[in-house]
């Protein structure tokens, strides 16, 4: 098996075989699970369907979280589009839309693709798929970036991690931000070169970023880092698709994510102990949904 | 970390909100239901550490309910669970609970099936939806789900792993993973056998009669 644990390696293997970046991660996954290439294209295919079914659905349908925190601000930024009460544009308002509706579609125990994550699960769809229909590209062809996205997630997680648990938000929306951000330069036809570019960028721009859910919930703030993840995963792109290099290497990036994310205290990781889950406002939420959410009786010692 | 798959980064398709307490709780409620092998009558769920906290707010009670129904991970009715459970005709409670030293996300298990036989269940979801079984009905396990597991009760005397290797061995069932673990010298062992291959009735027939064995179970993988 051809494998690869750096993003130079995955570059240096299309090169050598004059294969695009996409067949290089569909030849190691054909490899790896002994199918065809049909099978995992349709693989593939089955989870762009899902993502596309989640946006709508988070769109269309009152979304609501099981803890009432969230939910519906997807159609907010829809309904200011469609208004043209919007800053940047029609295409920057659909990706923040359709980012926050699989967003919250999750948080309202949707169906969702986890991308790497389910806590970050918006911005790969919620961008790439609305510039790819933006720009009329097939199915094969997001197919194809979708395999790259994935690729760089794979690099990631040997190099680093996609857990916020173990690295932080960083390590999620951060590694979903600079999967989406690879997919898109892919997916517009830039060069190996700017495919790692914009990899790098988007991972640098999120790099600290940590994890503190407010009651421990992937929802405040998650499904806002999620929009911010696709705002920068997009503006990763478009850096790296004009020409701007990373001085510092896709690789280096992911060691040094690795290394930021362990130099992170466990307060900043998941556990819901420090940032903005330990603010005033966010310990009252806490102790609310705790006294609706817990069976009355008392603590079983088992 | 080699064998990571593409699926693993972009997948898998599930319910939300999280893989770790939505999923990996409706994993284990699958595995649950694969031990116990049975129509289930009653079953308290006992959630610990993070499960604890945020259970209701990460849909871990509807998603354990709808994985003992059989629902998978990525089945829209699980935010449904509680409806289909009453009219598949089990009851179910949640209690909150504080299990020492164990994963921030477990929970215990006591499960009631319709010949009132009870199954003790201490399982943890430790991340990504991966989950492993720690604890059945008092003994150590470690069940993943990966497998066919093979769990015996048996008498811990010479000869007898030998007896059961050699009946693997006769129908090529090749073993992956083995563990033996026994409370008292002498008195009852159990034996987890992780199988690459499916084994048949006759086959768990032919285990079940080896002199000693007290009881066996069969556990099919996770989808």
């Amino acid at each position: 098996m051809e494998d690869f644990h750096k993003i130079e390696e995955l570059i240096e293997i299309a090169e050598k075989n004059d294969i695009s970046l996409a067949q290089v991660v569909i030849n190691r996954e054909i490899d790896l699970t002994e199918k065809s290439e049909k099978e995992v294209r349709d693989k593939m295919r089955y989870s762009l369907q899902v993502m596309r079914e989640s946006i709508d659905k988070g769109l269309k349908e009152d979304v609501k979280s099981m803890s009432g925190l969230t939910g519906g601000d997807a159609k907010k930024i829809e309904k200011a589009r469609k208004e043209g009460k919007n800053i940047t544009g029609d295409l920057f308002s659909r990706i923040l839309a359709n980012t926050l509706a699989v967003s919250e579609l999750n948080a309202a125990m949707g169906k969702i693709v986890a991308c790497p994550t389910a806590g970050s699960c918006g911005i790969l769809p919620g961008s790439l798929i609305t510039v790819a229909d933006e720009n009329d590209f097939t199915e094969e062809e997001i197919i194809d970036a979708l395999f790259v996205a994935s690729g760089i997630g794979v690099v990631i997680a040997k190099q680093a991690s996609v857990s916020g648990a173990a690295g932080g938000c960083q390590a999620e929306c951060g590694s979903a931000s600079s999967m989406t951000a690879a997919a898109i330069t892919y997916l517009m036809g830039g060069s190996h070169e700017e495919v790692a570019a914009a990899a790098a960028i988007a991972l640098k721009n999120l790099l600290g970023l940590v994890c503190d859910p407010v009651a421990g919930l992937v929802e405040v703030p998650c499904i806002k880092r999620n929009a911010a993840g696709s705002s920068n995963a997009v503006t990763a792109a478009e850096m790296a698709l004009a020409g701007v290099k990373s001085v510092i290497p896709a690789d280096e990036v992911i060691v040094a994510m690795k290394k930021v994310g362990d130099a992170l205290p466990d307060s900043l990781k998941e556990t819901s102990l420090a940032g903005l889950a330990a603010t005033p406002t966010a310990c009252k939420i806490k102790e609310e949904l705790l006294q609706n959410f817990l069976t009355p009786v008392e603590m079983q010692k088992l | 970390m080699d064998n990571l798959s593409a699926f693993d980064i972009i997948g898998p398709v599930m319910i939300g909100p999280s893989s770790s307490h939505t999923a990996g709780a409706c994993r284990i409620g699958n595995l649950a239901k694969e031990i116990v092998d049975n129509k289930l009558k009653d079953i308290k769920i006992y959630f610990h550490g993070s499960f604890k906290e945020t259970y209701r707010g990460h849909g871990t009670d509807k998603a354990i309910i709808g994985g003992l129904l059989g629902l998978k991970t990525d089945d829209s009715k699980i935010k449904n669970s509680f409806e289909l459970a009453e009219e598949e005709g089990f009851s179910f409670e949640f209690f909150p609970v504080d299990l020492d030293d164990v994963h921030p996300n477990t929970m215990k298990l006591k499960i009631i099936d319709q010949d009132n036989i009870k199954t003790t269940i201490v399982a943890s979801s430790i991340g990504g939806g991966n989950i492993i079984v720690t604890e059945l009905n008092g003994t150590e396990v470690k069940l993943k789900g990966e497998y066919y597991t093979l769990i015996t009760f048996h008498n811990d005397q010479p000869g007898l792993i030998a007896k059961i290797s050699e009946i693997l061995q006769i129908y090529n069932l090749n073993i992956a993973e083995m563990e033996v673990l026994r409370k008292q010298k002498g008195k009852q062992a159990t034996a987890i056998i992780n199988l690459d291959q499916k084994v048949e009735k006759n086959i768990l027939q032919l285990l079940k009669d080896i002199p000693g064995i007290q009881s066996l179970k069969l556990v099919k993988p996770l989808v």
